[in-house]
């Protein structure tokens, strides 16, 4: 028993490992920025450390450094801590059927839910003979383990980096774009990528770069709500998924 | 604010955001009774979130001075015609539109 599972757990490692690379250089570009800022704000090293294992959200993190130093304001944090996380509710319904019958895996892919994460698991094709879970899990794992080792070495080792890291940041670019084209070439509908194009950049128009998000999905929301009829027939369930 | 509002303040961040994470697994979770319109939903909203996360990544992008976002484009369309070549090898895409990306802002387009 413990040795099928020791075996499925490294299969699916080594299916897992690669998709999260580009993660990690991304991650770790962007957490040590995280823990560098923390540091420079005047806080110690556990506190970005802290907040990179519990709240695991970049933006919001970055927030909470501002919060922390303004006066104490509870219900406020809670309801800009809502905004800025509320595109988690929306990542959530593609991964339900994912994520079903996972058992004791189920709370922890949960738990680390990322927009990196939701869209490497759900594009990802897990290969023949791989454990599903087991793969979402590593995906998961490392891509947590990856942000919250990058703040701990920004806050404990960020002055000491010396080589040339401009444009790094570009790399979660390419995967968000390469997840996209992947997604156009499988798909038998474009109308629900346009709509997300569309609907992104007229809300970054309409509403500036801080707060387009939360509109965004919205609009979608009602779009897709309104073209329910045409779409659904085109849609399938992609990938096998009931 | 003192030590216990800092706590609480990280304690408030943290609640809110898996409250985020786990409702949608809470209200509709349970097999076979997840409602019609949000099976549809969960196979709309994929490729509508890519397309605003791929947007999210360029908000910064600067159309209207600098290079006006020939950078990015340039490493976009490096990433897309890599993808394509290497035949879909995600680690040759990523990592060279990344490269080609990093490469023009520190020597050419700065």
């Amino acid at each position: 028993m413990t040795e099928v599972a020791a075996g499925d757990s490294i299969r699916a490692l080594k299916a897992a490992f690669p998709y999260t690379l580009p993660v990690f250089a991304g991650y770790w570009f962007l957490g040590m920025a995280y823990g560098v800022f923390a540091n420079a704000s005047g806080f110690a090293a556990w506190y970005p450390i802290v907040m990179a294992m519990c709240i695991y959200g970049g933006s919001l993190e970055f927030l909470v450094i501002s919060m922390l130093a303004a006066p104490f304001a509870p219900l406020q944090t809670f309801l800009v801590a809502l905004m800025v996380q509320a595109r988690h509710l929306f990542y959530g319904i593609p991964l339900l059927s994912r994520y079903e019958g996972l058992g004791w895996k189920k709370p922890l892919l949960i738990f680390w839910l990322s927009d990196e994460t939701f869209a490497v698991n759900l594009s990802a094709k897990v290969p023949q003979g791989v454990d599903r879970g087991w793969f979402y899990l590593w995906v998961s794992g490392l891509d947590w383990f990856y942000w919250v080792s990058g703040s701990g070495t920004g806050a404990l080792f960020g002055t000491l980096i010396e080589f040339n890291t401009t444009g790094l940041e570009f790399v979660m670019t390419a995967m968000f774009v390469v997840i996209f084209l992947e997604q156009w070439l499988s798909e038998r509908t474009h109308w629900t990528a346009l709509v997300g194009f569309v609907a992104s950049v007229g809300c970054l128009m309409a509403f500036g770069r801080e707060y387009f998000l939360v509109p965004t999905l919205c609009v979608m929301l009602v779009a897709l709500t309104a073209l329910k009829k045409p779409l659904e027939p085109r849609l399938g369930g992609g990938k096998g998924e009931a | 604010m003192t030590f216990a509002e800092q706590l609480i303040t990280i304690l408030l961040c943290v609640a809110a955001t898996m409250l985020t994470r786990f409702l949608p697994f809470a209200l509709f979770s349970r097999r076979g009774n997840t409602p019609a319109f949000i099976r549809y939903l969960g196979n709309a909203l994929p490729a509508a979130i890519f397309a605003m996360l791929v947007v999210y990544c360029l908000k910064d992008v600067d159309l209207t001075a600098g290079w006006r976002g020939l950078p990015e484009a340039i490493g976009i369309a490096a990433t897309v015609a890599l993808h394509i070549l290497s035949r879909r090898n995600m680690l040759v895409s990523i990592g060279g539109g990344t490269l080609a990306y990093m490469v023009l802002v520190q020597n050419f387009l700065v």
